[in-house]
């Protein structure tokens, strides 16, 4: 409800976080709005009036006491409910991998992106593999996998509108999964400081519907492209 | 300068520099505690580090363990001699402590400087990383130490101000229990 | 009793002290009175506040309007930016809230109000502030060396803080690991005096539960700092080789791990988050308890879920490391803990709403800076939340949202905190009132603009805003217009704020000079501090040293007919 008001949800899983965010704010702005109620209804209910002393009360006193006791209750069940929905959350996200039909590789370095697609035999490594720089393209409903890399520093390959976000490292090939929803062009961040050109490393998402990302392929595998020079 | 009265107070039941170096000594251990507890992390995950730590020498490492084993034992004597009110003797103790400190830092010298003329320095793997850089930042506690200890000996020696002798001794024997924790760590687990 | 008998012999001492007056090297350059140390801790942090928001006015400028010149500075390049971020965050934390909150009103209160004539080592707490001191120069000087100041983020994540070639300042990476590491040496020594001074220099007859809050909160900050800093401080050192020596523990490429780093850093970096806020919920309980004339509600407990948050920080750290390439199913452990630790906080939090009720509460400055203390935490609070939980982290993680939330936290601690134990104490340190009005003109020129600095955050953090970004021109799903109205807005408040702290130095100069002179208890408050006089004198009590009879908090007192506050040295 917040966050797809403020930008838009494009993968399967922008929905279960979107919903977590919503359910977090309601059950932290409970205790929240309660607290602060209490809080402002107190210093003006007692506000210093000519002749009239305060109360005596240490704070072991039962009557007074049980109250903070009580308040513990809820807290402790929020704090279990979000728990159990952000483990869930997590798990689907970044512990579970399911099965893709896609795979692609996320190369990050000072300060650019390079993705490498798998071209129209959709495997990997192979000789017609599309390499493109700062611009990622997809086809949507399919399930990729992303295998991300670092040549230098850290990074941290953020798709906002996925509601994904990883770091990268170097030495270390981190796979994980995404599975956009909706077709569009959506900017890739750099999450992570990286030196001077952070600011610099825009990337863009393209996600275009499968008949389109084929053409794409078609067009920019590299036999493509060699036999349109030959021309 | 006057001392303040809050010295001389011990609201805790312990004289207030005994409290302060265990104080010190239990920010030292996290300190040590940091370094080493990176190194077995490291070390566990890289089998390998057993070949390079086969070039250390045990032996050297033993008899610098009997080293500073000794010297604890006569920074106990020193401060016994100190609660006897014995500064000439306490004095003496520790200059034979500082000794014992000068001795391990010898053999300490000769061992690096054979093992980096054997090409194993500092850079040449993460392995030798660790291995100077612990024992490093120890030698530069038994250095510190051996400086105060000649310090506390000059006053103890006129019989001045020997509860210091203990609170030495405190750290000192910290000194030699970080060397038995790297000792195993560094130079017997192969 | 023999204590009686010292304490004749040290007025005596005094007295013939009087005779040789120091001179001013010895008064305010290399005092050893432990008030005179507070001072100089108050007043570098001070300057470096004013450096750190200058810093924050100068980048906050190029956030919200690229590419014009900030008016002061210039051009803001984005090397320039990063070092302005790195260096705001590093002095912010490092620079101000350290040496205020824990050395400032350490040195300060916890002799006077135990009871003491100063702190037992009065030569280490000289060479704390010295070694500060250097620090501090360091980290300025680091501006000004060839290649600039260190950019990579207060949190220096190598191989980035390690490797020049990718850094690109040389020195002054090495400049900003060497001037953290000292800063910790520097508050080890302090602590170890902070904590021995509380543990056995009380007054006679000050038993534990007769310690003011804030002297416990202190104390345990002071215990949490020395247990948590130590693998980061190896970790300095692992650092300081990896850039100067070629030793390779942080460099993946040579069978070093960069994660390393990142729990060093955090084991340390969490636990300090809480290490800056003790002391300041510890000010704040003073406060609120004087100007609601209230006992503390449950004195214990507050110190028993100080400690407990003490104990639960340190399991917490990898939270901020979420989906930096930990195995993912630790981030559920460290989601469980995360959560837990609001329980503690939050029963903290009640017992001060608590203590509100059923008071007779004025609202004087330091009021009105405690009270909107607890307010603005919360909100800082609760946002953290968001942020314990993985799956929203996900998103969240590196965001304006983290922004807001830290800042949520780390401005009322370090700068509302501070600015109420400063007016607070005001007339003990210097010995006049300050202007009340003036005072709340600018409690109100400050507390406003900075909901309007963080709040808009909030917003753009949750709409995608990435931190450390020096233009958001490059990313057109950044670039909406009413995303540049917020930012703006931010900008504004900033200015706002920064102008309104002219009023402060004006308030504190003309109060210094020529405020009405304050009297020894001016908010008719139960602490040993106000039994000194104003300004206490070196000894603080050339008298005598007091004797207490009974707890800090005793307002309101039903035995107690001829006033509403029972100090702790009047005997029953
Ligand atoms: C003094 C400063 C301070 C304080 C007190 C806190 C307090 C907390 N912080 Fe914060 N935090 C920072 C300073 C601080 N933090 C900083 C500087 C960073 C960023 C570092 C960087 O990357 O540069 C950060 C980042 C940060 C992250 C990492 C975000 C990311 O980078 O992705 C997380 C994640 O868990 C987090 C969580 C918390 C939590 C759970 C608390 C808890 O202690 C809060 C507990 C308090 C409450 C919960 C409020 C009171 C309770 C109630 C009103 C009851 C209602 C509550 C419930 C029902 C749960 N913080
Ligand atoms: C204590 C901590 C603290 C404080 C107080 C502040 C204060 C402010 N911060 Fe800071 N900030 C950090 C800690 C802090 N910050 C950290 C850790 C980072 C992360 C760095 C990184 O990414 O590496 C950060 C980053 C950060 C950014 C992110 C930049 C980016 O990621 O691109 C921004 C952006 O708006 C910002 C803004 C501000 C502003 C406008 C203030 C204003 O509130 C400042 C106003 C200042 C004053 C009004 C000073 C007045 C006070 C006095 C004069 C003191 C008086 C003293 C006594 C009485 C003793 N900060
Ligand atoms: Cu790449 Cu930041
Ligand atoms: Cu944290």
């Amino acid at each position: 409800m917040i966050l797809d008001s403020l930008l838009p949800s494009a993968s399967t899983y922008a929905a279960d976080i979107n919903q977590l965010f919503d359910v977090i704010t309601l059950l932290v702005g409970i205790p929240f709005l309660v607290a602060s109620f209490l809080f402002f209804s107190f210093i003006f209910r007692f506000k210093a009036k000519g002749g009239q002393k305060a109360m005596y009360i240490t704070g072991t006193e039962h009557q007074y006491m049980k109250w903070i006791h009580r308040a513990h209750v809820p807290i402790l069940v929020f704090d279990v409910i979000i728990v159990v929905m952000a483990v869930n959350v997590w798990y689907r996200v970044k512990q579970d991998l399911p099965e893709a039909s896609s795979t692609v590789r996320v190369i990050a370095q000072q300060w650019a992106w390079s993705f490498v697609h798998p071209g129209p035999d959709n495997v990997l490594d192979t000789a017609d593999d599309i390499t493109t720089v700062n611009e990622l393209h997809v086809a949507a409903n399919t399930l990729y996998h992303y295998k991300l890399e670092s040549l230098d520093v850290l990074h941290n390959f953020s798709v906002p509108v996925f509601r994904l976000k990883q770091d990268a490292i170097p030495g270390r090939i981190i796979t994980g999964w995404f599975e956009p929803t909706m077709t569009g062009t959506f900017d890739i961040q750099c999450a992570e400081i990286c030196g001077i050109g952070h600011g610099l490393m825009p990337a863009k998402i393209v996600i275009e519907s499968s008949e389109q990302h084929a053409a794409w392929v078609e067009q920019n595998s590299p036999f493509a492209v060699a036999a349109l020079a030959a021309n | 300068m006057s001392r303040p009265i809050a010295t001389t107070r011990s609201a805790a039941g312990m004289p207030t520099p005994r409290l302060a170096v265990w104080w010190l000594i239990a920010s030292e251990i996290v300190i040590f505690g940091g370094v080493l507890g990176s190194y077995i992390m490291h070390r566990l995950a890289h089998g390998i580090w057993a070949d390079y730590a086969a070039n250390t020498n045990p032996w050297i490492g033993a008899f610098n363990t009997f080293v500073l084993l000794s010297s604890s034992l006569s920074a106990v004597l020193a401060h016994q001699a100190a609660e006897r009110g014995d500064g000439k003797r306490a004095a003496n103790l520790l200059y034979l402590t500082t000794l014992g400190g000068a001795v391990f830092l010898c053999v300490k010298a000769f061992e690096w400087t054979t093992e980096i003329s054997h090409g194993m320095t500092i850079t040449a793997n993460t392995f030798w990383s660790f291995y100077y850089t612990a024992a490093g930042i120890h030698a530069a506690h038994v250095i510190a130490g051996m400086i105060i200890m000649v310090i506390v000996a000059q006053t103890a020696k006129k019989n001045l101000e020997l509860h210091r002798v203990e609170i030495i001794g405190i750290y000192w024997h910290f000194v030699d229990l970080v060397w038995i924790f790297l000792f195993p760590l560094l130079y017997i687990a192969k | 009793m023999a204590e009686s008998i010292r304490v004749e012999h040290a007025a005596h001492h005094d007295d013939h002290h009087g005779h040789h007056e120091m001179s001013f090297l010895e008064k305010y350059v290399f005092p050893l009175d432990h008030k005179m140390i507070a001072m100089q801790y108050m007043f570098t942090g001070m300057f470096m506040a004013l450096i750190g928001g200058f810093f924050a006015y100068a980048f906050r400028w190029q956030i919200a309007f690229p590419g014009t010149e900030a008016p002061f500075w210039g051009q803001v390049s984005p090397a320039d930016y990063n070092s302005l971020v790195t260096n705001h965050g590093s002095i912010m934390i490092f620079w101000v809230a350290m040496p205020v909150l824990i050395a400032a009103f350490g040195n300060y209160l916890i002799p006077l109000m135990i009871g003491a004539d100063d702190m037992v080592f009065p030569k280490l707490n000289r060479l704390s502030y010295q070694i500060f001191l250097l620090s501090a120069l360091i980290i300025l000087a680091s501006f000004f060396v060839e290649g600039g100041a260190f950019g990579g983020a207060w949190t220096a994540y190598p191989p980035l803080s390690t490797k020049a070639e990718y850094s690109l300042t040389p020195l002054g990476s090495t400049m900003w690991i060497t001037a953290v590491a000292l800063e910790f040496v520097a508050f080890l020594l302090g602590g170890i005096n902070f904590i021995t001074t509380a543990m056995n220099s009380r007054a006679p007859g000050m038993k534990m539960w007769d310690i003011p809050m804030v002297v416990w909160m202190i104390v345990i900050a002071s215990i949490l700092f020395m247990l948590s800093v130590g693998p980061l401080l190896a970790g300095g050192i692992m650092m300081l080789f990896d850039q100067n020596l070629g030793t390779a523990f942080f460099d993946p490429d040579r069978g070093g791990d960069p994660i390393l780093w990142q729990h060093l850093f955090w084991f340390f970096g969490h636990p300090e988050v809480y290490v800056v806020l003790l002391p300041a919920v510890g000010i704040v309980a003073e406060i609120i308890t004087v100007f609601a004339r209230k006992k503390l509600f449950g004195y214990k407990t507050v110190l028993y879920t100080a400690i407990g948050t003490g104990v639960l920080s340190f399991t917490v750290w990898a939270h901020h490391q979420f989906i930096a390439g930990i195995d993912p199913r630790m981030a559920n452990v460290f989601t469980v803990t995360t959560l837990l630790i609001s329980v503690p906080i939050a029963e903290m939090m009640f017992v001060y709403i608590a203590t509100l009720y059923g008071g007779s509460i004025t609202l004087s400055t330091p009021m009105l800076w405690a009270l909107s203390f607890i307010f603005e935490f919360l909100i800082g609070g609760i946002t953290g939340i968001f942020l314990g939980a993985s799956g929203n982290d996900i998103y969240m993680h590196d965001t304006y949202f983290v922004l807001a939330h830290f800042h949520y936290t780390f401005y009322p601690i370090a700068i509302i905190g501070t600015y109420a134990g400063f007016t607070f104490w005001f007339p003990k340190m210097f010995g006049r009132m300050m202007n009340d009005k003036l005072g709340k003109l600018h409690f109100w020129l400050t507390i406003i603009p900075f909901n309007t600095i963080f709040l808009p955050l909030f917003v753009l953090g949750a709409a995608g805003h990435h931190r450390r970004i020096f233009d958001y021109r490059n990313f057109p799903e950044l670039s909406y217009p009413w995303m540049w109205d917020l930012q703006a807005l931010a900008t504004y408040s900033l200015i706002v704020m920064l102008l309104a702290q002219v009023i402060f130095f004006y308030n504190v100069i003309t109060s210094w000079i020529s405020g009405p002179v304050a009297p020894k208890n001016p908010w008719n408050s139960n602490t040993l501090e106000w039994t000194a006089t104003s300004p206490p004198p070196h000894g603080n009590w050339p008298e005598g040293l007091p004797t207490v009879y009974r707890g800090p908090y005793e307002y309101s007192h039903p035995d107690r007919k001829s006033s509403d506050y029972w100090p702790q040295n009047e005997p029953a």
